[in-house]
């Protein structure tokens, strides 16, 4: 193969790894708002507490690779329902914008706890042996094999569950009208409840990815990360999950490219840039439609 | 055993001093009325008379003061999801069709607390025999059913929620007069089948020709009751409610 083609597929590679943390983020972000209406503007905090979760599991209790994203996932689910019941659920009928406030207490709480908690930036343990092959010029880390495998694992199991269980269709019909839907005898908070846990933990398995690929971690980790996320969620369309991955998966090919030919303090001007002009082209996102407004 | 007691069985839905405040409004009244297993009864009145919040209030949607009781127990505050398991269906005003599921997914939705998978099967089957435009549409998207399929497949999704009550808002609200007919046919063959209907209605020439009773309301009380052929002969209602 050519120089050139190899550097490409080794870049897009790398945008894949990329997209792939930003995905898992940006699913939470359009699944709430999917379902309320509301961005949960807490939810890169909770992407940074999974990584603090990873952290305590691996090196305080030892734990190896797998039990410790299984439990960061559990955790963060936790974390998630709790953080709605106890904040979101008694300002369901407020407006809308105190519950926006709320949401960004709610980061700059689980912010400062953590800060208050760790003043010092923690090295997570290299929970797997970083092995890189050499493929036709093109080098691929085990690390970067799980986080892509491991990824898009959880987005289909995730794509599973939305389109083909009742849960799934509870989620959904929720997202289209929230008031008739206990008329299908089906409990509401119960719905909005899973639908907190599932992007909670999958903003916890970003997180313990995002700690394998780059260990040094601290309290403000999620919030430039969880800003990007939000981004991807809306230039996908906001509320729509397959759009939630490709605009993240736009973002991270993005990112990778500015860096591959321009200095690197360029990247997040560019890409926030060429974000704003598709979101001018498409203003309800790649696959967004236009909500239905009910009379 | 007496005879009051043998009456009293028959009552499936007993509404007391029901009261509905939306903020500072006033919707109801303290209005006071009782539905017996089997009946078709129908509440007519202008718009804003209440009869929505009636319906609102008995499946849960709306909280309420005064008493409704379902077979013999108490609906205060007992949770709309809740309410739909006792066995009251309701069909809200304005086809609350989910428009992004497919026919088949509103369908299967209503089934959410049902374990009894033959059963299902068997109203599937009873549905599409009432409403065969919904089998051929079964994998499309709701919100590209005309007003009348959509119509017919929110009434579809509360026989699949195995109502023994069936509260009906405004079910011909803008269709053509053709499917005005069809629904209200459908509505009769249904109570028919056994299950007692709850129907509020604009439409009053039609609602009272297939109500056994019928309750008139104005801004949340009720003016007048009696069996349906009563009012229908009523001066009172053809010059307020049939246009005569």
């Amino acid at each position: 193969m050519s120089e050139g083609i190899i550097y490409w597929l080794q870049q897009a590679l790398n945008a894949f790894q990329l997209g792939s943390i930003y995905a898992l983020i940006a699913l939470g972000y359009t699944m709430v708002y999917g379902i309320l209406t509301m961005i949960n503007f807490a939810h890169g905090d909770v992407f940074m507490i999974g990584a603090f979760f990873c952290f305590l599991l691996s090196s305080l209790l030892g734990l190896s690779f797998i039990p410790t994203l299984l439990l960061t996932m559990l955790g963060t689910a936790l974390l998630g329902v709790m953080i709605e019941r106890l904040a979101y659920k008694p300002l369901r009928q407020a407006p809308k914008v105190s519950a926006i406030i709320t949401a960004l207490g709610v980061g700059m709480f689980l912010e400062n706890f953590t800060l208050a908690l760790a003043p010092y930036p923690k090295q997570v343990p290299l929970l797997l042996e970083n092995v890189t092959w050499d493929v036709y010029g093109i080098s691929i880390s085990s690390i970067q094999i799980v986080i892509i495998s491991l990824s898009l694992l959880l987005m289909l199991l995730l794509d599973y569950i939305v389109q083909r269980t009742s849960i799934g269709m509870a989620m959904r019909a929720i997202s289209w009208d929230k008031t008739i839907v206990p008329l299908m005898g089906i409990p509401v908070d119960l719905i909005i409840s899973i639908t907190f846990a599932i992007g909670a933990g999958l903003a916890g398995a970003a997180g313990t990815m995002y700690a394998l690929a780059y260990p040094v971690i601290d309290p403000y980790m999620g919030v430039m990360v969880g800003w990007k996320a939000f981004i991807c969620a809306v230039v996908g369309g906001i509320g729509n999950i397959r759009g939630a991955m490709i605009g993240a998966f736009i973002l991270g090919t993005v990112e990778i490219m500015v860096v591959a030919f321009l200095p690197s303090t360029f990247r997040d001007f560019v890409a926030f840039t060429l974000l704003m002009l598709l979101i001018m082209i498409r203003p309800y996102g790649i696959l967004g439609k236009p909500r239905i407004q009910k009379v | 055993m007496s005879k009051a007691v043998i009456e009293n069985s028959n009552i499936l839905l007993e509404v007391c001093n029901l009261e509905v405040q939306y903020d500072a409004i006033k919707a109801l009244h303290g209005l006071s009325f009782t539905i017996s297993k089997g009946e078709i009864v129908t509440l007519i009145g202008a718009n804003g008379a209440g009869k929505s919040s009636i319906l609102r209030a008995i499946s849960g949607l709306t909280a309420f003061s005064g008493d409704i009781f379902f077979e013999g127990q108490n609906l205060q505050s007992v949770p709309a999801h809740k309410i739909v398991r006792l066995g009251i269906a309701h069909v809200p005003e304005g086809r609350g069709v989910f428009g992004n599921l497919t026919v088949n997914e509103n369908l299967q939705l209503a089934t959410w607390q049902r374990k009894d998978k033959a059963e299902i099967n068997a109203d599937y089957d009873r549905i599409f025999t009432l409403f065969p435009k919904l089998k051929i549409r079964l994998n499309q998207l709701a919100g590209t059913l005309s007003g009348g399929e959509q119509q017919m497949l929110v009434v579809g999704r509360a026989i699949m929620s195995r109502g023994r009550l069936l509260l009906l808002d405004e079910p011909s609200m803008g269709l053509a007069p053709k499917l005005v007919q069809e629904i209200f046919h459908i509505i009769k063959d249904i109570n028919n089948t056994g299950t007692t209907i709850l129907l509020v209605e604009q439409n009053a020439n039609m609602a009272l020709q297939i109500a056994s009773r019928a309750y008139v309301l104005e801004t949340g009380r009720i003016v007048l009751a009696g069996t349906g052929l009563e009012l229908l002969g009523s001066p009172r209602i053809k010059s307020a409610y049939l246009g005569s």
